[in-house]
């Protein structure tokens, strides 16, 4: 028998008030050895307080190649910024 | 577009500096190289572990069998980084793993000379270590942003090994006279492998060139080289060890030191597998593998039986309870 264990993608919260960010991946047969791994690879030093694990194949993403045009919609959107607006310089605080 | 279109745009990209990521085009010489290199260097960590691994249980107090421990763990970490870097390329990892018990893959060298005394721990800690972050360092700033980000991690981690093991170093070189004579011992030994480890001078290294255009590294093999040494001088200086280089001195007008010839006959006898050790650290590795078949099998049996049991019903869940 001979089967590849299924690959996790690692998130983990490095203290609380943060949100999980992604840290990379593992092997792991089912997800609590996912989390196992998951702490023994990626926080032997107080990296994290809390681990997400979620397995790879579950994760859709936007495509790269179409990346310009998917994003398009808020390049010429300069007024969504604060810097769009010009400030009187009497006005200290705004 | 052409393809030639498409390799422009992706020469344009790591010109402006800007990081490739797994799902973007990139050309297949690109992705074979990193493949190569990333799979190469987890198999590094993890040979890396055995050479070490023979000390831990004849450390010379607990601190040192804590510390040694702890290092080595991180190497096995550090290979696991590198595996989900290859992979994020389209390498799977059992293919990866067969490669090096097969012989087909390379890992680093230096693995394969002996550790026969306790100061080797120390030297290892200090020089191999030292000449892996000068390496790695660079390679925090390659241009595919997983193995980018692996060596930040790797980097942080290694210079706690660096430190323990010139720690090391001191304790012994400030010893007795025989344990100072041991530290030397292992500085003699291990000072030209860890030359070595940044591999052949810059006119014989195959795939240099294009690394560099394609920015997986950012500075050539001999400059490494010269930085290891004119970092590392001073270092042995202060503990009153002698390197083993009658050719080593500054050179006022380079601003660097000069050192004699390296034994490239030697280096290409280890890298083609004649090394004192290459045999038994494949035998190692594939002696573990295989040990470890039925731990992997019963994992995934147990996976599959428990996913089994979500598929049944409740009610009969319930019967069978």
């Amino acid at each position: 028998m001979k089967k590849d264990w299924p690959l996790w993608e690692v998130f983990i919260r490095s203290k609380s008030g943060l949100s999980h960010k992604h840290v990379g991946s593992l092997h792991a047969t089912d997800e609590v050895m996912a989390i196992e791994n998951a702490r023994d690879v990626y926080t032997r030093r107080n990296e994290g307080v809390s681990i997400w694990v979620v397995e790879s194949k579950y994760i859709t993403a936007s495509d790269p190649d179409d990346s310009d045009p998917f994003f398009e919609p808020a390049k010429d959107k300069v007024y969504r910024h604060p810097t769009f607006y010009d400030v009187p310089d009497e006005i200290k605080h705004m | 577009m052409t393809h030639l279109n498409l390799e422009d745009q992706f020469q344009a990209k790591i010109d402006a500096e800007t990081k490739i990521e797994p799902k973007d085009w990139m050309p297949e010489a690109y992705r074979k190289t990193l493949i190569r290199q990333i799979s190469q260097h987890a198999h590094s960590e993890i040979v890396g572990m055995l050479p070490e691994g023979n000390w831990i249980t004849r450390a010379p107090s607990l601190r040192r069998k804590l510390i040694l421990l702890a290092k080595v763990q991180d190497e096995a970490g550090h290979g696991l980084y590198l595996y989900s870097a290859a992979e994020t390329l389209g390498a799977n990892r059992d293919e990866l793993v067969q490669q090096l018990l097969t012989g087909k893959a390379k890992y680093s060298s230096i693995f394969n000379y002996p550790t026969t005394s306790w100061a080797d721990i120390g030297a290892i800690g200090w020089l191999v270590d030292g000449a892996a972050i000068m390496n790695q360092v660079m390679l925090t700033r390659a241009s595919y942003g997983p193995y980018a980000r692996a060596m930040v991690r790797i980097c942080k981690e290694e210079s706690f090994h660096q430190r323990q093991g010139y720690e090391i170093m001191m304790t012994m070189a400030k010893g007795s006279p025989a344990q100072k004579q041991m530290a030397q011992d292992a500085l003699n030994r291990w000072w030209w492998p860890s030359l070595m480890m940044f591999g052949p001078k810059d006119d014989d290294s195959a795939h240099s060139e294009q690394s560099m255009k394609w920015k997986i590294k950012r500075k050539s093999n001999d400059e490494l080289r010269q930085q290891f040494v004119d970092v590392t001088v001073p270092q042995a200086e202060y503990l009153g060890l002698t390197i083993p280089d009658p050719d080593l001195q500054w050179n006022e007008d380079r601003g660097h030191y000069d050192f004699g010839e390296i034994n490239w006959e030697e280096f290409w006898n280890v890298v083609k597998g004649n090394g004192p050790c290459n045999r038994q650290r494949i035998q190692a590795r594939v002696k573990a593998y295989e040990d470890g078949a039925w731990v992997r099998e019963a994992a995934v049996a147990y996976a599959e039986k428990k996913d089994q049991r979500k598929l049944v019903s409740p009610k009969a869940q319930a019967e069978a309870a």
